[in-house]
C-alpha cells in the first residue's frame, strides 16, 4: 500500500516535469515527436531505476557508516553521469536509429536535473531500497507521461493555426504551462 | 585529517569503479564502424560547419560512403583538395567543382548613401532591419552591424570604416553561412574565376535608387546593350551572367553610369 502511495505519488500528483518542473530541457526538446518522446522517456525512466539503486548502495552502505554525507551531490553525479555514458554506449550498440533519434539530449540525460533530485530527495525522504526503486520507477515514468502528452499535443499543433508571433517556443511554453496547471488539479489526492 | 583522507579514498574508489565499469562496457559494447567512413572523415577538413547541409563532417562522411560517389554532395570549406582526396579514396574520378567566394552587393559607403534616420537600437542588422527597415534610405543597401561578419566562423568579413561589409576573399571557403545571416540577402557566392560584379542589390526603380545612392543600379541596361548576354536587366537590376567571362564584361565598367559596376 505504502508502495502505491509513493508510485502514484512520485508519478501523477508530484510529477516530476509538471509539479517539481525538474527535468525542463528534455521536456521541451524531445517533446515534437511522439516516438521520440516515448524512447526518451523510457532512457530517461531506465537511467533513474538504476540511479535510485546505485545512489542508494552508495549513500547507505559507503557514506552513511563512514560519515560522509556531504559527499552525497558530488558522488551522486558520479554515479549519473557514468550511467549515463553506459546508457549511450548500450543504446548505440542496440540501437542506431534511435541513438541517432535521440541525438544530443542522450548526454545531456547526465545534466537532468530530475535525476540528481530523485537521488536527493530519496535520501532526504529517507526511503528504503525497495522504496527508492519503486519511486525512480515511478518518477521516470512521469516523466515518460509529461513526455508524451506534450508530444501528443505538439504533433496536433503542427496542424492547428496558431498566429505568427506564437509559432514554435512560446505556443510550447504556454502549452507546458496549462498543462501544469492541469496536473495541479490531483494536489490533494495524496499528500506525501 | 581522518575525514579528509576517507573522503578523498570514497570518491577516488568510486570514480576508479566506474571508470572500469565504462571501460569494460566500451570494450564490450563497442560499434563496428565502417572503416571507409574514418577514412573519408579524416580527409574532410574537420571545421563541422554544417555547410554541406548535414549535421557534422561525420554525418557527411556516412552519406558519401552510403553513396558511394560525390554526386550532389559538397564540401565548400574544402574545395577542390578534398575532393581530389575523396576521389582518390572512393576510387572514382570526380569533376572539379567551381570553386566560390562571397560577395557583399552593395557600393553605398556611407559617404555615397543616405542614411533617413539614426538608428541607437540594438547593433545588429537584424534588429536594425526590424526597426521600420532600417536608417539606410536604401531598403536593400548594406547595413554595416556586421551580422555576416559574426556569423563567419573564418573570419573573412569585417565591417570596413566605409560602414559596408567586406570580404577577405583568400580566407572565405565560401561556406554560405554569412548568406544566411544577412537579413537583406545581399551577399552572393560567386565563382572565383569572376572579377566584375554588379555591386547593387536595389530593384527600386531609377528615380527612387538616385534618390538615396550615388552607386545604386538604376536599371538603365547601357550594359545589356554594351555587352549583349553578359549583363541581365530584371527589375531594374542588372547581374552578370558569370559563366560568360570577365573579359566580355569588362567593357561595361567605364560605361556604367552610375558606377555601379566593379571590378573586384
Amino acid at each position: 500500500m505504502e508502495l502505491l502511495i509513493i508510485f502514484i505519488s512520485a508519478s501523477i500528483v508530484n510529477n516530476f516535469v509538471l509539479s517539481y518542473f525538474l527535468g525542463i530541457c528534455p521536456f521541451l526538446g524531445v517533446s515534437n515527436k511522439l516516438e521520440k518522446a516515448v524512447s526518451m522517456g523510457l532512457a530517461t525512466t531506465f537511467v533513474m531505476v538504476l540511479a535510485a539503486m546505485v545512489t542508494w548502495l552508495i549513500n547507505n552502505l559507503i557514506l552513511i557508516p563512514f560519515n560522509l554525507p556531504f559527499l552525497q551531490y558530488v558522488s551522486f553525479i558520479i554515479v549519473i553521469a557514468s550511467l549515463v555514458q553506459f546508457v549511450e554506449m548500450f543504446i548505440r550498440k542496440t540501437s542506431p536509429a534511435l541513438y541517432r533519434a535521440l541525438g544530443i539530449f542522450l548526454p545531456l540525460i547526465t545534466t537532468n536535473c530530475a535525476i540528481l533530485g530523485l537521488a536527493l530527495m530519496s535520501v532526504l525522504r529517507e526511503y528504503s531500497f525497495i522504496q527508492s526503486l519503486v519511486f525512480g520507477l515511478a518518477a521516470g515514468l512521469g516523466f515518460t507521461l509529461a513526455l508524451c502528452i506534450m508530444a501528443g499535443i505538439r504533433e496536433e499543433l503542427e496542424l492547428a493555426p496558431i498566429p505568427e508571433p506564437f509559432k514554435g517556443a512560446p505556443i510550447t511554453l504556454i502549452i507546458a504551462g496549462l498543462l501544469a496547471l492541469a496536473f495541479m488539479g490531483f494536489a490533494g489526492l495524496i499528500t506525501g | 585529517m581522518n575525514i579528509i583522507l576517507i573522503s578523498i579514498l570514497t570518491m577516488g574508489g568510486l570514480g576508479l569503479f566506474f571508470a572500469a565499469i565504462l571501460a569494460i562496457a566500451f570494450e564490450k559494447l563497442k560499434v563496428e564502424e565502417n572503416p571507409m567512413v574514418e577514412k573519408v572523415l579524416n580527409a574532410l577538413p574537420g571545421l563541422n560547419c554544417g555547410a554541406c547541409g548535414y549535421t557534422g563532417c561525420h554525418d557527411f562522411a556516412e552519406k558519401i560512403v552510403a553513396q558511394g560517389s560525390l554526386d550532389n554532395l559538397r564540401c565548400p570549406p574544402g574545395g577542390s583538395a578534398v575532393v581530389e582526396d575523396l576521389s582518390e579514396i572512393l576510387g572514382i574520378s570526380a569533376d572539379e567543382p567551381i570553386k566560390r567566394r562571397a560577395v557583399v552587393k552593395c557600393g553605398g559607403s556611407t559617404s555615397l548613401a543616405r542614411d533617413r534616420a539614426e538608428y541607437a537600437g540594438i547593433q545588429t542588422c537584424v534588429a536594425a532591419e526590424l526597426v521600420g527597415g532600417g536608417p539606410k534610405a536604401c531598403t536593400y543597401g548594406c547595413l554595416g552591424f556586421g551580422d555576416c561578419a559574426k556569423a563567419c566562423p573564418f573570419d573573412a568579413l569585417y565591417i570596413g570604416k566605409d560602414g559596408l561589409a567586406h570580404v577577405v576573399f583568400e580566407k572565405c571557403t565560401a561556406c554560405g553561412l554569412c548568406v544566411t545571416a544577412c537579413p537583406r540577402k545581399i551577399i552572393e557566392l560567386i565563382p572565383c574565376s569572376n572579377q566584375i560584379i554588379v555591386n547593387c542589390s536595389s530593384t527600386d526603380r531609377c528615380s527612387l535608387v538616385r534618390e538615396v545612392c550615388k552607386v545604386g543600379c538604376i536599371g538603365c541596361k547601357i550594359c545589356e546593350r554594351t555587352a549583349p548576354g553578359v549583363y541581365v536587366v530584371e527589375d531594374t537590376l542588372a547581374r552578370v551572367v558569370f559563366e560568360k567571362g570577365d573579359a566580355a564584361a569588362e567593357p561595361a565598367i567605364v560605361k556604367c553610369p552610375t558606377k555601379c559596376i566593379v571590378k573586384l
